[in-house]
């Protein structure tokens, strides 16, 4: 698996050669084909580009979308852009952080489930919005939590 | 590659098809007889769309209906009433589809030619005639020119865009005006940039214009990072190619070849739109070494962002579009001089670009009948929040929030009060319900302590504490803040200290002059536009809600928003001791037992609320 993996990042890398400014481009893409940023691979984009690894971590870090650990297999995103807060997504996210028992962010124990705080998504009509792997939720409200977890808890 | 002439007759084959999207056309020989518009914007898509869009196509092949063509748009607008179908040349509104759906409006309407009642969006005039969608409240106000193709054309399909005048802009621009002459156009039009900071166009490419140096840029800020606003997206899902011409021809005013859209990752159909287009612009010889065959080399690339709001900055745009950390720079030099690798570089929002092609097309003084003295044009919201209505509205510069949250918007839903607005987001203001008649232009709006802004557009209610949004919109810039200048990194959090106290009721009024003297403080000495209208939000609530500070302060919070400042309560006279409250409390904070009135134990209470929101009796109040 992981063999296959650093084998499409490489053609990746690859393909990168010439661009001007390259080394996020190269990050968004490993983080399509890993899921997250493993150190080894930002040292590996770190020597390929020729850049200090610290160059590399802190681009990782300075943009929330880059992530350091392994997610979870279920990935819940809660919308907090202003307009999902003011229709109520605060009390939505604080639910699910109850029922999982982890605060936004994090991944619970057994590597199940992410929770996540998101920016706007652009889906303000179907205000509060949450997604959960990439599959948008709309107009939820507290009770909808229950049924969203039973789903994917028997699931 | 195309020519000039195929172009012109892709248009010429195409026009027919297009012009009977709108109602009560009459349908040319060989064009479809019938048009379904079914919307593929990010709210819809979301509310399955595709599927509808699937089922569509499926179930017209099954019946051999060959003249009807099934397509997917950009967005309507209306994206609270979603997913939308519209049928033309009828002009029937469809709602709230869902797939199940689709088989009746084929076999009724489709077939049968009788609108699905049930589905329709449906508004009576005063004699209780059905009214057509252009005179319900939501369009009647409005007035597309950026939008114009939104909801009409499949922003897939270039042939489309051709047919409403598509490319015809930069070719006119290119064959028949000099650079100096296209500058001239679009500072005479007066349009200023929707950005947010709203400064003169045409200036800006005449900056890029005389900057000394032959490799200069063109870049589009598609970051759009005001939580709750959609505007660009919309119009890079629903024309991508109306961004791609006016990026050609202000490569050709400013002397450009190379242009980079730097897109927000979060907007994946954005992205694979634009792609599309791109790829088909190449395909037709519009982009490359000889744009149109006119002999002016334009190329475009893509670059994504990462989640960082403060790559929306100019600056700091340019630093990630060069794969750094998006921190911005110091200023001067301004991009116009030194920008994307050291590059002259002209940026502008993607709205801005939305204008050009019918500036160039139709004239200056056309663009500039529109609007207020100083606000030419129109401007694109996007609504959210407490409406009845949410979703994307294009007004005239100049019209009133009253229209905008009354007609267009349909007012607060469950007959709540209208409390406030706050436009610019993060670093703008509120509008008080007492300013509602103020029109919406860029002066009007920052005289009374607001701003523009990029156009999102949120309402709040009477159950919205503005404590508790100030304090929202500076925790998002506290963690938006890239840290690089203390005011900012500090100075803004300490502010943020000083909100949470209020919001638990620690505060007093000395407190709150002292709040206002650090918000100025901040606003004189951060380095970038981020930490600079920071306080914004704080300080025009302070400026007119200050008596909700105030009861704050005195341990109220009046919307009962504020969790340490509520207590909830159970009412015996109401209570009938059903148990499910005490059962349905996730820590166990209620007692009581079966038929008798229960308590809730305050040190235990979360103040979650779900108790309240489960009693049948409604016995549970804050
Ligand atoms: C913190 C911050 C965030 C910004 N975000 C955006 C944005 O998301 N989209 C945008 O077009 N301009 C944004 N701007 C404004 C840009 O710096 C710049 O003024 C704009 O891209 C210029 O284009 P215009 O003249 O066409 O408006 C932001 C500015 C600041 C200070
Ligand atoms: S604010 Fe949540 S989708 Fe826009």
């Amino acid at each position: 698996m992981t063999e296959e993996k650093d084998k499409q990042f490489g053609e990746v890398l690859e393909s990168l050669k010439d661009v001007p400014g390259p080394v996020m481009m190269a990050m968004q893409k490993a983080q399509e084909i890993y899921g997250y940023l493993p150190i080894e691979v930002q040292l590996r984009i770190a020597d390929y580009f020729g850049v200090p690894l610290a160059t590399v971590y802190g681009i990782a870090t300075f943009y929330s979308q880059f992530r350091l650990e392994q997610p979870g297999q279920i990935k819940i995103a809660v919308c907090l852009g202003t307009a999902c807060y003011v229709k109520g997504s605060g009390g939505v996210i604080e639910k699910f952080g109850r029922m999982l028992g982890v605060e936004p962010g994090h991944t619970t124990p057994d590597g199940r489930f992410t929770l996540e705080a998101t920016r706007c998504i652009g889906c303000c009509g179907l205000a509060p919005v949450l997604t959960v792997n990439g599959e948008v939720y709309g107009k939820v409200t507290e009770d909808s939590v229950d049924e969203i977890m039973a789903k994917y808890n028997n699931a | 590659m195309k020519t000039l002439k195929e172009l012109q007759e892709i248009r010429d084959r195409e026009k027919g098809g297009l012009d009977e999207r709108c109602e009560g056309a009459t349908v040319t020989e060989g064009a479809p007889r019938a048009h379904v518009l079914v919307c593929g914007g990010t709210g819809c898509t979301s509310g399955n769309s595709k599927i509808i869009y699937d089922n569509f196509k499926t179930l017209l092949a099954e019946k051999n209906v060959t003249d009807i063509n099934v397509i997917m748009t950009g967005c309507f607008g209306l994206c609270s009433k979603g997913p939308i179908v519209v049928v033309y040349p009828d002009g029937s509104f469809y709602t709230h589809v869902k797939p199940e759906d689709v088989a009746e409006i084929v076999d009724a309407h489709l077939i049968g030619g009788a609108p699905v009642e049930r589905l329709l969006h449906a508004e009576k005039d005063a004699d209780g005639q059905m009214k057509s969608i252009n005179d319900t409240d939501f369009y009647k106000s409005q007035r597309r020119v950026v939008l114009r193709n939104c909801g009409v054309i499949d922003p897939e399909n270039i042939d489309e865009y051709l047919a409403r005048d598509g490319y015809k802009a930069y070719e006119k621009a290119v064959s028949t005006m000099t650079q100096q002459q296209v500058i001239d156009e679009i500072k005479k039009s007066g349009l200023r940039g929707r950005g947010g900071a709203g400064f003169p166009t045409g200036m800006k490419w005449q900056f890029t214009h005389d900057a000394p140096g032959t490799d200069k840029y063109v870049a589009c800020n598609a970051d759009e990072g005001d939580p709750g606003a959609f505007m660009d997206r919309s119009l890079l899902e629903g024309d991508p190619h109306a961004v791609i011409e006016a990026m050609m021809i202000a490569g050709y005013a400013v002397g450009a070849e190379r242009g980079v859209i730097y897109v927000r990752a979060e907007y994946p159909i954005a992205v694979h739109r634009l792609e599309v287009a791109i790829k088909q612009a190449h395909e037709y010889g519009i982009l490359g070494d000889n744009a149109l065959g006119l002999g002016h080399k334009f190329e475009l690339e893509l670059r994504l962002g990462a989640g960082a709001f403060v790559c929306g900055e100019e600056t700091a745009l340019l630093n990630s579009s060069e794969g750094k950390r998006g921190e911005p720079r110091q200023r001067p030099p301004f991009p116009a001089v030194k920008g994307l690798f050291g590059k002259p570089t002209l940026i502008n929002n993607v709205e801005t670009y939305g204008n050009i092609t019918q500036i160039i097309l139709n004239g200056a003084d056309w663009f500039a009948s529109v609007g207020t003295e100083k606000s030419k044009g129109t401007k694109v919201f996007a609504l959210g929040g407490k409406l009845e209505n949410v979703g994307l509205v294009e007004i005239p510069m100049g019209t009133t929030l009253r229209t905008i949250v009354e007609d267009i918007g349909g007012g607060c839903p469950h007959g709540k009060k209208f409390k406030a607005a706050q436009t610019g987001g993060p670093s703008g203001g509120c509008i008080p319900a007492s300013l509602i008649d103020t029109p919406i232009d860029y002066d009007s709006l920052m005289a009374i302590g607001s701003m523009m802004g990029s156009g999102g557009l949120i309402v709040m209610d009477e159950d919205n504490c503005m404590v508790d949004i100030a304090k929202f919109f500076l925790e998002f810039t506290v963690d938006e803040s890239c840290g690089k200048c203390t005011p900012c990194r500090i100075g803004n959090k300490r502010l943020l200290e000083m909100l949470d106290k209020v919001t638990k009721g620690e505060a007093t009024l000395e407190d709150l002059d002292k709040m206002e003297e650090l918000c100025y403080y901040i606003k004189e000495n951060s380095l970038c536009g981020l930490g600079q209208t920071a306080p914004n939000p704080v300080l025009s609530t302070l400026r007119y809600f200050r008596d909700e500070y105030e009861a704050h302060c005195n341990g109220k919070c009046p919307a009962g928003v504020c969790k340490a400042l509520v207590s909830y309560k159970v009412d015996p006279e109401k209570c009938i001791g059903c148990t499910i409250c005490a059962r349905n409390c996730p820590v166990g904070a209620i007692s009581g037992s079966v038929k008798q009135t229960h308590s809730i134990d305050p040190k235990k209470c979360i103040k979650c609320g779900v108790c309240a929101s489960k009693c049948p009796k409604g016995a549970i109040s804050k």
